[in-house]
């Protein structure tokens, strides 16, 4: 599963479609695991009539640790070495959300193979929601 | 947040790993996980945020016997301050997270983590009025006290909920 540096090359890219619908329960499933218990999250009464927003909406860090599937499944278990992101638009309940990442550089730091990659996380308008980048260690 | 002790175990792990709809046996798998790099089951990218579970003073988690600003018979539990600020609903929203890798932790590591602030600025916006981002970094060391993970993480209060 690790990659080889000489397999890979910059503007590579992969595309993993994460959700095609966002569940109310998979955000609970995250508040319970994750332990941010934020109404903001999974209590619509709260939502709308205190917090002003139309509804509940996910908590940015699931959005962030769906699209690390992306990173992992490419790159290989433990390879990450940097990982980060902004969240830039809410995702909501009944989201669809398509994560791409681009390599963007391949290089060598005190004998170490690393790719910089840039990911992005589109909803089903196109409009990006999570944009960051990672750095990941290769095989030579 | 800043916490004293977060045993970092399997169970949690497995249900994390649920929650963020990754089927990847690395995090629930002892068998599997033997046969691979780690050679152990270790911890999805983004679990060290779940290390809210281990601080007694996490604001967004309901504590026994006292008021939750969530809904019960009414919409919100507490009474809030006018001009507290609007859209956050508790402590604004989640700007920015970034993490660095030292290490990467599994069941039996035991981390703290200790939080210090960085910068705050201010941002005007069309869609949510003055937003205040404020950032803090937070360092993750293990058993044996060495760094395992650095976070580092902008939360921005903003005037009004965000515009849709």
């Amino acid at each position: 599963m690790p990659l080889n540096a000489v397999d890979l090359d910059v503007g590579d890219t992969r595309t993993m479609v994460l959700t095609d619908d966002l569940t109310r329960t998979q955000i609970v499933q995250y508040a319970g695991a994750s332990g941010d218990y934020n109404p903001l999250h999974t209590d619509d009464l709260f939502t709308r009539e205190v917090a002003g927003y139309p509804g509940v909406f996910a908590h940015g860090m699931l959005t962030m640790g769906m699209t690390g599937r992306l990173l992992t499944d490419w790159f290989g278990d433990g390879r990450l070495t940097a990982y980060g992101v902004r969240f830039v638009n809410q995702v909501w309940p009944g989201d669809a959300l398509t994560a791409t990442a681009t390599v963007e550089a391949i290089r060598v730091d005190d004998g170490v193979h690393l790719a910089d990659v840039s990911v992005v996380t589109t909803n089903q308008d196109g409009k990006p929601v999570v944009t960051g980048s990672a750095t990941a260690r290769l095989d030579p | 947040m800043a916490v004293e002790r977060f045993p970092v175990e399997a169970s949690h792990i497995m249900m994390f790993a649920r929650s963020i709809g990754d089927p990847n046996p690395i995090y629930y798998d002892d068998e599997y996980a033997a046969g691979t790099e780690p050679g152990r089951v270790i911890a999805p990218p983004t679990f060290a945020q779940a290390s809210a579970q281990f601080d007694p003073d996490y604001f967004l988690r309901p504590k026994i016997g006292e008021p939750w600003f969530g809904s019960g018979k009414n919409p919100t539990g507490v009474v809030r301050e006018p001009g507290s600020g609007g859209g956050g609903g508790g402590g604004g929203l989640h700007a920015e997270q970034h993490f660095e890798y030292h290490r990467h932790v599994g069941p039996g590591d035991v981390l703290t983590a200790a939080v210090r602030k960085g910068d705050t600025w201010e941002k005007e916006s069309k869609r949510a009025g003055k937003l205040v981002f404020s950032e803090s970094i937070t360092e993750y060391r293990d058993q044996h006290g060495e760094l395992v993970i650095t976070a580092r993480s902008v939360g921005v209060r903003t005037e009004k909920p965000v515009e849709q």
